[in-house]
């Protein structure tokens, strides 16, 4: 099959909200574990909630840390949402996670502190610091919902395209050619989640 | 900044939402999954719905209600009602609930906690503490289970302390003595609460006006405030209490 959307399923949590906001968006997909169909897939979305270390550890023992850069190689879209946002970066301070290394930088632990729970759980604004077509038509500053306890710190500035203040900014949105991730959760973010889902599924880089 | 979040409250019986007085005097009052559609497109910020029946027979009515719903509404909502065990934990989550909340059952079995945080990760487990007044513990709050009718041994704040130490992400907090009361919330409870743990702590319990929600986030320092009567009967929209936290410089998500 052709034209083909895949979300990965590499058994980090529940897909079950990924796949009903694109199901509301009519948007054609299938779920896949194969390295071989995700390898082949004509737009991915890389998910997933929980530990960087033991996804990181099911990714490779499955052979789907390879299909995943892969396709990545190959040029066509991909977008990671929250751990798939992480798991991105060369590694994680979550137990030393050596993760996917698509982009330079490290994902840190929020530190708790007066004002400053973590997880940092909720919706905060996002901040756009570079155009880009995954936010067409979403307001500057628009909420979106996030949970997470540890943020991707990229190593070149440029790759941020939103960024998130609690505490201190962090960046909630990078990008590099045909690579996009949030660390926040567009499935869950009302409005502006499912435009940015929708954007993704139009996303010819 | 952190928007605080506005939780809507709905107890399912039977596939009705329902409401009662102090844990009482129940009735129906609507389908819920219309309800929680309608909530979404006010802008409510989270849902949460509790299965007040929970009867094994009927667990496939509530069930099926929770798979509705996330079909229909796209942010968060929690789920809870007589969850005790694991697998029941994972029902509602495939389901498609983002959050399981447990309440007698962990006071039960702590482990339940634990458990429920290494399977899916804490941030989907919620722990629901019913507290009332009780000058004889030493935070001057006792924790309930059964829906409020059994007291138990437990002090709210160490109770509230070990939860989170076990791997709870949230804890809505249910003052019994103001819940279904709509004289506000119980404000001293839920910061003591707040500021003693590291997890969002969300205030339940009293919800009338919408000055009690910015009482709750200004002096009881809670992260999220549920609110059920106050919008169940049409009193306030969604909009208009954000309106009114947003004018008073409570930072809500109000696009």
């Amino acid at each position: 099959m052709s034209a083909e959307l895949i979300v990965v399923d590499y058994g980090a949590g529940n897909l079950r909200s990924v796949e009903t906001a694109l199901r509301h968006l009519e948007a054609g997909f299938s779920i896949s574990s194969s390295p071989d169909e995700v390898a082949a897939a004509e737009r991915l979305i890389v998910p997933g909630v929980g530990e960087a270390r033991a996804a990181m550890e099911r990714l490779s023992a499955s052979g789907l840390d390879q299909a995943i850069d892969a396709f990545r190689r190959a040029g066509r879209p991909l977008l990671g949402i929250c751990l798939g946002c992480q798991i991105i970066f060369e590694r994680s301070d979550e137990r030393s996670a050596h993760c996917l290394g698509f982009l330079p930088g490290t994902v840190r632990r929020f530190t708790p502190g007066p004002g400053r729970k973590v997880p940092h759980m909720g919706w905060n604004r996002v901040f756009i610091t570079h155009p880009h077509p995954l936010f067409a038509e979403i307001a500057d500053g628009a909420f979106f919902y996030f949970v997470h306890s540890y943020y991707p710190q990229p190593a070149e500035a440029e790759v941020v395209i939103g960024e998130c203040e609690y505490g201190q900014r962090f960046a909630a949105a990078v990008a590099r050619d045909n690579l996009a991730a949030c660390q926040f959760h567009p499935e869950k973010s009302a409005q502006s989640g499912l435009r940015l889902l929708a954007n993704f599924l139009r996303w010819k880089p | 900044m952190l928007a605080k979040r506005i939780i809507v409250c709905l107890d399912v019986r039977d596939g009705k939402t329902t409401k009662g007085v102090r844990f009482r005097d129940n009735r129906d009052i609507g389908d819920p999954v219309q309800m929680a559609r309608s909530y979404y497109e006010q802008g409510v910020d989270e849902l949460v719905f509790y299965d007040i029946t929970a009867s094994a027979e009927r667990r496939g009515i509530f069930l099926d209600v929770v798979e509705r719903v996330a079909g229909v509404i796209f942010v968060p909502f929690a789920v809870g009602g007589g969850i005790a065990r694991v697998e029941q934990m994972r029902e509602v989550l495939l389901a498609g609930a983002e959050k399981v909340s447990v309440n007698s059952q962990a006071v039960r079995n702590p482990r339940l906690i634990a458990a429920g945080a290494e399977q899916f990760g804490s941030q989907c487990v919620v722990l629901g503490l019913d507290a009332a007044r009780d000058p004889r513990m030493p935070c001057g709050y006792r924790v309930f289970i059964d829906g409020g009718r059994l007291a138990t041994e437990l002090d709210a704040l160490a109770w509230a302390r070990q939860a989170e130490e076990l791997g709870a992400g949230e804890i809505v907090l249910n003052s019994i003595d103001a819940d279904g009361g709509q004289d506000g919330y119980e404000l001293t409870l839920t910061r003591l609460i707040s500021e003693s743990v590291s997890i969002p702590v969300v205030a339940s319990g009293g919800a009338g006006h919408p000055g009690h929600l910015h009482e709750v986030f200004e002096q009881g320092k809670a992260d999220a405030a549920l609110v059920a009567s106050m919008v169940h009967f049409g009193t306030y929209s969604i909009g208009q209490i954000k309106s009114h936290l947003r004018d008073r410089g409570i930072p809500v998500r109000l696009d």
